[in-house]
């Protein structure tokens, strides 16, 4: 059976997706374009960063408007304040650090000088998970859709490619609330085209199934993993669907239940603390709507540490192999 | 430009208005910080009635000066200027910190819009009005004519924040920033210089290339002297050190932190508001 057929066609996604050369991106990147874009089309946006401009590629943005551009240093509480003042004066600020350091180290200013006052601040957090690699666990902010999506006001974003976060970039410009855009350092593989429509608040559906056995909701570049883990599910005979959650508030509460519905049993997956994170939110979605049986796949209340991207995926058991093992487990359950 | 002698006395008059509406409405409420709100009232006052740029019947005009609040547990000063300068009734000062209330315990600017922001955690006040500054200075430049006014205690000034965005504030060379501190020496666990040292405080700022004003927090004239110099500063922007007595215009609130964070009873609060009746106005400043 060619698995690609499983594919979503409407959504016109990388019909390389699935080969081993498909092509890899850093999800960053489309960040820094989508910024780049986002101000030639509104005056009104501006980039503040707290010495990480180049890391976070707010450097294309920087480079074309200088004076639309802050240096704030390492200062990343000072960071999320100026921008919360800059948005009471009309503008749409963009704020670029690293996830741990911003919303991680800067948290109670985004709660009480962005959120709390409403502001349209865009905060995009790089580096996040333990993908980050060889920096360490210091580095890897595994907490961060916890801390962002309890907070009021908040939308949060974890797109699943570099296009999917240029498109994710732009449209945080016109939401009128703070919003939380995860990032992640490594090249990723690109699943999204510019064809793929994106809004936030909306699921996809990546990998369709008429009868699925499971359902799996994934965020972030490892909704890669994910669909590998269906197409080899799908070798042995086990159909699943795959949602691409990437954005995680307001939860498309709607198309959780669906799949629920449809399935009856879920997997989560995602680069982040079991705690609180995407599985937390389908869990709350699910006890309230429609109880059904969740494997999560996370990590699993632990801190990072150092190694390759690919190393620390399996270590934590967030590759497609630890997929499939849940997948499994749940259909016993 | 100067006060003239009849604007000095309505000012006196109005100040001391105010700190009588602070003690009703902290009585009223039953909690709440005493010696701040009643410190900045000479401040507050110069400010609402004669240096700002604002219109409360249009509260949204957006060629306003603005005005942030950091330490916004001494919102009862703020409360009680703007209801005396026009924002909302007088009378409505008496459900501060009540369920349902406009006049939340700290400033929220969801219930109270003409607020500039909300505030309460300290530190990120100056943060706010930077960023504030920066967008200004980003339409305009230098030809602005909207001043950003910051208005922060001392103890706050203990949090990284606040040297976070005065580094960045001299950096910038933001001269449409104007920002005060209360110096009145106290915070809630004791004094500040036994607390966590701040001095030599004006030598801190200088060092971050601001202009640095001190005055007689007490002394109208000083006062609005102080905003209109910063005003003329060019390429800096201008910190106001403002000495402070806590608690000043009822003798027995004066200079005790214990002050700091409680509201007095119905009998301490009759007899300071006839303390200030009695007084007329004519609240003599200890630094003269």
């Amino acid at each position: 059976m060619n698995t690609s057929n499983m594919l979503n066609k409407d959504l016109k996604l990388n019909k390389d997706l699935l080969e081993d050369n498909v092509e890899q991106i850093p999800i960053r990147q489309g960040f820094g374009e989508g910024l780049l874009k986002a101000g030639e089309d509104n005056l009104q946006v501006v980039g503040l960063c707290a010495d990480l401009t180049e890391s976070t590629k707010m450097n294309l943005f920087r480079d074309k408007f200088p004076n639309r551009f802050i240096q704030l240093g390492v200062a990343e509480q000072n960071l999320a304040s100026v921008a919360s003042g800059m948005a009471a004066m009309g503008k749409i600020p963009f704020i670029s650090s690293y996830a741990m350091f911003s919303p991680g180290r800067n948290w109670e200013q985004i709660r009480t000088t962005i959120c709390y006052n409403n502001r349209p601040v865009k905060i995009a957090g790089s580096h996040a998970g333990v993908s980050v690699g060889p920096d360490g666990g210091s580095h890897q902010a595994i907490e961060d859709i916890a801390i962002t999506r309890v907070i009021p006001n908040m939308v949060v974003i974890s797109p699943c490619d570099a296009i999917e976060a240029k498109k994710a970039t732009e449209a945080s410009v016109y939401t009128g609330t703070p919003v939380y855009i995860r990032l992640a350092r490594e090249k990723t593989p690109v699943m999204t085209t510019e064809k793929t429509p994106f809004k936030i608040g909306k699921a996809q559906t990546f990998w369709e199934s008429r009868e699925p056995q499971v359902g799996i909701i994934a965020t972030g570049a490892l909704v890669h993993k994910a669909l590998l883990a269906a197409s080899e599910l799908l070798k042995k005979g086990i159909e699943v669907e795959v949602l691409n959650l990437s954005t995680i508030k307001p939860l498309d509460e709607e198309a959780i239940i669906k799949l629920a519905k449809k399935a009856g049993r879920i997997v989560t997956v995602e680069e982040h603390q079991k705690h609180g994170g995407m599985g937390s939110a389908v869990a709350e979605c699910l006890a309230k709507n429609l109880p059904t049986p969740i494997e999560f796949i996370g990590v699993d209340d632990q801190f990072g540490q150092s190694g390759t991207p690919e190393e620390l995926i399996k270590h934590y058991g967030l590759d497609e192999k630890a997929i499939i093992k849940a997948v499994n487990k749940i259909l016993k359950r | 430009m100067r006060l003239s002698e009849e604007k000095k006395q309505e000012l006196e008059k109005q100040a001391n208005d105010i700190r009588i509406s602070i003690i009703d409405s902290l009585v009223e409420a039953g909690s709440g910080h005493t010696a701040g709100p009643l410190d900045m009232a000479d401040i507050f006052t110069v400010l609402y009635f004669h240096t700002l740029k604002h219109n409360p019947q249009k509260p949204d005009w957006s060629e306003r000066d603005r005005l942030v609040l950091s330490n916004g547990h001494i919102c009862p000063v703020l409360y009680a200027t703007m209801a005396h300068a026009g924002y909302f009734p007088i009378k409505e000062l008496k459900t501060l910190r009540k369920f349902g209330s406009r006049l939340q315990g700290h400033p929220h600017r969801e219930f109270l819009p003409y607020l500039e922001t909300s505030s309460g955690p300290l530190g990120s006040g100056l943060s706010q009005a930077v960023g504030m500054a920066l967008a200004e200075k980003m339409n305009h430049g230098h030809t602005t004519d909207k001043f950003i006014y910051a208005l922060l205690s001392d103890g706050e000034l203990e949090a990284g924040q606040t040297w976070e965005a005065g580094m960045l504030a001299g950096k910038e060379k933001l001269e449409n920033l104007i920002a005060v501190i209360d110096r009145n020496n106290i915070q809630i666990d004791g004094y500040t210089e036994d607390v966590l040292p701040l001095e030599p405080l004006s030598d801190k700022w200088r060092a971050w290339e601001w202009h640095v004003i001190e005055i007689d927090g007490h002394n109208l004239e000083e006062i609005a002297d102080a905003f209109e110099q910063a005003k003329a500063v060019a390429g800096k922007p201008t910190m106001i050190i403002a000495h402070t007595i806590a608690g000043k215009g009822v003798k027995e609130f004066e200079r005790d932190y214990r002050w700091h964070g409680k509201p007095p009873n119905k009998k301490e609060a009759d007899k300071a508001i006839s303390e200030l009746r009695t007084l007329g106005g004519k609240i003599v400043s200890e630094h003269q």
